[in-house]
């Protein structure tokens, strides 16, 4: 049985950094991902990666920023040591090998960014994910002997000790079906997010919320699960994003009237206010028939502003992603978009160092909740939490793993598991297919749980999500081999899906206000009063819901403020 | 304007299936999508997973042409699923069926998907592929000039899909040859100012016998790849650097061969392949056929020698002359050269190196583009 004092759960950015942090501690290392760990998510943040590295910015600055985008509901601690952190940690990725475009001068060039009171995002081009991914892999590859690479095996459960420590995993290697438990002193899960609880969305298809429906399911809670964040700017065509660096390099938007709207939603800040401001004053304008296109459910960005050569050097990606998926050239026309599911703020709740409420159980990145974003992320703070965090979450796990004894990890679950997988294989044609329950569980999530929501439209949406589990069930599968079964996969990804869409739509409906990427016609202005506080969800354990863990309980936990008092919000 | 939207239209896929538990030999299956004409080959055969055969093995993820998952053939050219849009797709096929089939070169694990660790993979472990910088690392951030991380960006702008490994031509006949992905690559770490051991990455590259000099030009990589690397490109700059700056002549005769062709053209206007050999040992000296190894090799040509001059592909008078073309055009060939060789510094294609910022006149599309750029050539390529 392979054991590792760290075995991490995903090898975007938070996994493959945490890997390499675990292993310069000294531990031993394992990293599970179950797809190569350069088609991770992480490889389509595009604009680039926030740090306070200018010498007349101060990380302060970066961290009250981060603390007003939060809508007040991040931790001010967890946020300072993001933002306190993030020079060295961007020095730190330069030193290794990302390719940060330059100023004149040679320092790393800084690119404006929404909801930033200065420059401070650091980039390569708009392929800033992919460029730290691959170096990180390069680096993965350097240190192959420390750290055991598991890649193409997908997770399907988590194991516990007696005294309910994490100690691994069950997992299947993709390639030939075989089931094994990987042990483990520490499990730290960095697995992204679960933009596919939403269609369309700009996250790729492997972003099925695993992570999160797995620490669920072994009682850890979840945090700011609500809080689902649209991106302004997102192609109408088919969801694919366009950089939130077109609108930092001086791109505008504009509505059917040719009108620059933001004037009237974002006085100062404009097209560069927080991610929710800008999603929803377009979406405003959709809603009030000043929306361009056919439908009129569109918006347009105009980046022929920014002088065409800085576009083909600093923007090539949205201009090959507007010619091949659009049939737009960006540098000599508006394109149409509309704000866009993108990410979820919310997560496995996680303290400083990434530890859960489950001793042994890390989580780092998209799947957690620190909580450092609240009920907005800034773009390019996210590239940042994943680094930040990842680092001291192997750190962490690494210091823990040296003070202990291997645990004991028996063979159940991994029957168990096998079991389940042959359940699916043998379940009869007359349920529904996979592929439709996971596309209606999508549009109902993009219908009724979007960037407007209300009690009535939440309770459909909470009704569509129990019956769709209860259906998933039965769901029937085609591939009965063991090669590459992606088909048996993907049944496993709908149950993690929709246990991450029951938490969303419970926590929405619980939170009476309205704050960040959470707004409630029916409760239209936010209230410190009574929502300044996370809301918890946890699986009760009572059998009844999701993954057969019991139904959501909802609890709540204080926000940490340091010193920023919450004050009214504008940009 | 945006593309206006266009109604469905039926689609007929041909995939290539492959199940390795089955014992069976491969066999084609098709399935009739409904789609828009723009939409992908990737979301066409997603709609037939999801709806008729989720037993269909396809790697994808992204469906953006940024993950390098989904790389196949379509209609027997390499290149990402998610990235040819049907009606295109529908084009190029020869009866109108939309035939998708896993890449070349590697081996089959299932359906479309390819095993990339034994090939791939294991060539892109081959070049080193890691900063070699261990020094003692500065406070903030090595400065380093703009203009050189923007030209490595485009090596890094790969994605690892490995389209051009699949139809990588030198490759196919030489599985050792270290290939384009891994060769642009290891460009990528030469390019970079901050690596420290660019002159060794260079020889080894050179001495190697399946290393830089093994390519054999045929574009077929520049074509496959979807995200405009132009790993043939890099290679080539790779082989500029290593020879012409850094004067490396490797044991394969790699970089000799390269000059005497380009001193051969700038001679005569076009090669003279009898000097070939000789100049490829002695340079542009006149001894140079006296080099024992020119010797050597000589002898061991003289068969194809002979068969070329059989075969009419030769006559002894253009062996012993060299061909001939007009004056006036002899003059025109070495004005490129002078113009190319005057130019203070060498240029190099780029795509995120793109020339001025003129003014682009009303109208005109986006395939302007390519002007701004080609001018940037390098003429001294090989």
């Amino acid at each position: 049985m392979p054991s590792h004092d760290v075995l991490i759960i995903g090898a975007g950015l938070a996994g493959q950094r945490a890997a390499l942090a675990a292993a310069q501690a000294g531990a031993s290392v394992g990293i599970v991902s179950k797809v190569h760990p350069v088609r991770s998510h992480s490889v389509a943040a595009a604009g680039g990666i926030n740090a306070a590295i200018n010498v007349a910015d101060d990380w302060r600055s970066h961290a009250y920023d981060t603390v007003k985008g939060s809508d007040f509901l991040g931790d001010q601690d967890a946020i300072e040591v993001m933002c306190s952190e993030a020079p060295k940690e961007v020095m730190h990725l330069e030193h290794i090998g990302v390719t940060f475009h330059r100023n004149d001068s040679g320092e790393l060039d800084l690119r404006a960014f929404g909801g930033a009171s200065m420059k401070r995002t650091a980039y390569v081009a708009d392929i800033t994910g992919q460029a730290i991914l691959h170096v990180l892999y390069e680096q993965l590859m350097k240190h192959h002997e420390q750290v055991d690479r598991f890649e193409e095996w997908f997770v399907t459960s988590l194991l516990q000790d007696d005294h309910g420590r994490c100690c691994g995993v069950v997992a299947r290697d993709v390639r030939s079906g075989r089931m094994e438990t990987l042990r483990a002193k520490n499990v730290i899960l960095a697995c992204g997010g679960a933009g596919q609880v939403y269609s369309p969305t700009t996250n790729a298809l492997i972003v099925t919320g695993d992570g999160i429906a797995q620490a669920y399911r072994v009682g850890a809670p979840l945090m700011d699960m609500e809080m689902v964040q649209y991106h302004p700017t997102t192609l109408v065509e088919n969801g694919l994003l366009i950089t939130e660096g077109a609108r930092g390099e001086g791109a505008v938007l504009l509505n059917s009237e040719g009108e620059r709207f933001m004037e009237k939603y974002a006085p100062n800040k404009m097209e560069l206010a927080s991610r929710d401001v800008v999603s929803r004053a377009e979406q405003t304008e959709i809603l009030e028939g000043r929306g361009v296109g056919a439908s009129k459910d569109g918006i347009y960005l105009d980046i022929t502003k920014v002088p065409r050569k800085r576009t083909l050097e600093a923007l090539r990606e949205i201009v090959n992603i507007g010619k091949d998926f659009a049939g737009v050239d960006i540098t000599r026309e508006p394109i149409m978009i509309r704000p866009g599911q993108h990410y979820i703020m919310g997560g496995v709740k996680t303290d400083v160092n990434g530890a859960t409420s489950i001793e042994g159980l890390y989580a780092a990145g998209e799947v957690a909740c620190v909580s450092v974003h609240g009920g907005n992320r800034l773009g390019a703070n996210s590239l940042l939490d994943t680094l930040i965090f990842g680092r001291r979450a192997g750190e962490h796990a690494a210091a823990r793993a040296a003070s202990m004894a291997m645990p004991e990890a028996g063979e159940a679950k991994l029957r168990e598991d096998e079991a389940m997988i042959a359940e699916i294989l043998a379940r009869s044609r007359d349920g529904r297919r996979v592929s439709e329950i996971k596309q209606e569980l999508g549009e109902t999530m993009n219908q009724y749980v979007a960037v407007y929501r209300d009690e009535e439209g939440l309770a459909k949406a909470h009704e569509t999500v129990k019956r769709l589990q209860s259906e998933a069930e039965s769901a029937y599968v085609d591939d009965h081999g063991t090669v590459f079964n992606q088909d048996v996969l993907g049944a496993i990804e709908l149950g993690y899906m929709l246990d991450c869409a029951e938490a969303t739509v419970v926590a929405a409906i619980e939170r009476k206000e309205s704050r960040g990427a959470q707004f409630r016609t029916d409760f239209p202005e936010r209230n410190d009063e009574e929502w300044l506080k996370h809301i918890d969800i946890t699986a009760s354990g009572d059998g009844v819901g999701g993954g057969g863990v019991g139904g959501p309980q909802i609890s709540y936990s204080p926000v940490t403020i340091t010193q920023w008092q919450p004050e009214e919000r504008k940009y | 304007m945006a593309e206006t939207h266009r109604p469905p239209e039926q689609f007929t896929l041909r995939l290539r299936r492959y199940d390795p538990e089955s014992g069976e030999a491969p066999y084609w299956d098709e399935h009739l999508i409904e789609l828009e004409p723009h939409r992908s080959v990737l979301e066409g055969i997603l709609q037939a997973k999801a709806k008729f055969d989720g037993s269909i093995g396809i790697r994808c993820s992204c469906r953006a042409a940024i993950c390098g998952s989904c790389g196949v053939r379509i209609n027997g050219e390499p290149g990402l699923a998610c990235h040819t849009h049907l009606d295109h797709a529908k084009a190029s096929a020869k009866d109108g069926v939309i035939e998708v089939e896993p890449m070349g070169n590697m081996p089959v694990i299932k359906d479309m998907i390819v095993d990339m660790d034994a090939v791939h993979w294991k060539k892109v472990q081959r070049v080193t592929p890691w900063l070699l910088n261990d020094g003692p690392q500065p406070e903030r951030e090595h400065l380093v000039p703009r203009e050189s991380m923007v030209d490595v960006t485009q090596a890094m702008a790969c994605i690892q899909c490995g389209a051009c490994v699949s139809d990588c031509l030198a490759m196919e006949v030489d599985p050792g040859f270290i290939g384009p992905a891994a060769l642009a690559k290891a460009y990528r770490f030469v390019g970079d100012p901050r690596d420290e051991q660019q002159h060794e990455r260079l020889i080894d590259l050179s001495e190697d016998p399946l290393g830089i000099y093994d390519c054999t030009h045929c574009f077929k990589c520049v074509e496959a790849c979807p995200k405009d690397v132009n790993p043939m490109g890099q290679i080539m700059r790779l082989r500029r650097i290593a020879g012409a700056d850094q004067h490396i002549n490797d044991q394969n005769n790699g970089h000799r061969h390269e000059e005497t062709v380009t001193t051969l053209i700038k001679d005569y206007g076009l090669l003279h392949e009898a000097e070939m050999i000789p100049r490829s040992y002695g340079g542009n000296s006149w001894f140079g056929k006296f080099h024992p190894a020119a010797g050597k090799e000589l002898l061991s040509s003289l068969p194809v020698a002979v068969r070329a001059v059989m075969k009419r592909k030769m006559s002894l008078k253009i062996a012993i002359f060299g061909h001939k073309i007009p004056k006036q055009d002899l003059e025109a060939v070495k004005k490129i050269y002078a113009k190319v060789e005057g130019k203070p510094e060498r240029y190099e294609l780029n795509l995120y190196v793109s020339g001025e910022d003129e003014p682009v006149p009303v109208g005109v599309g986006a395939a302007s583009t390519e002007g701004t750029e080609t001018e940037s050539m390098d003429g001294s390529a090989a």
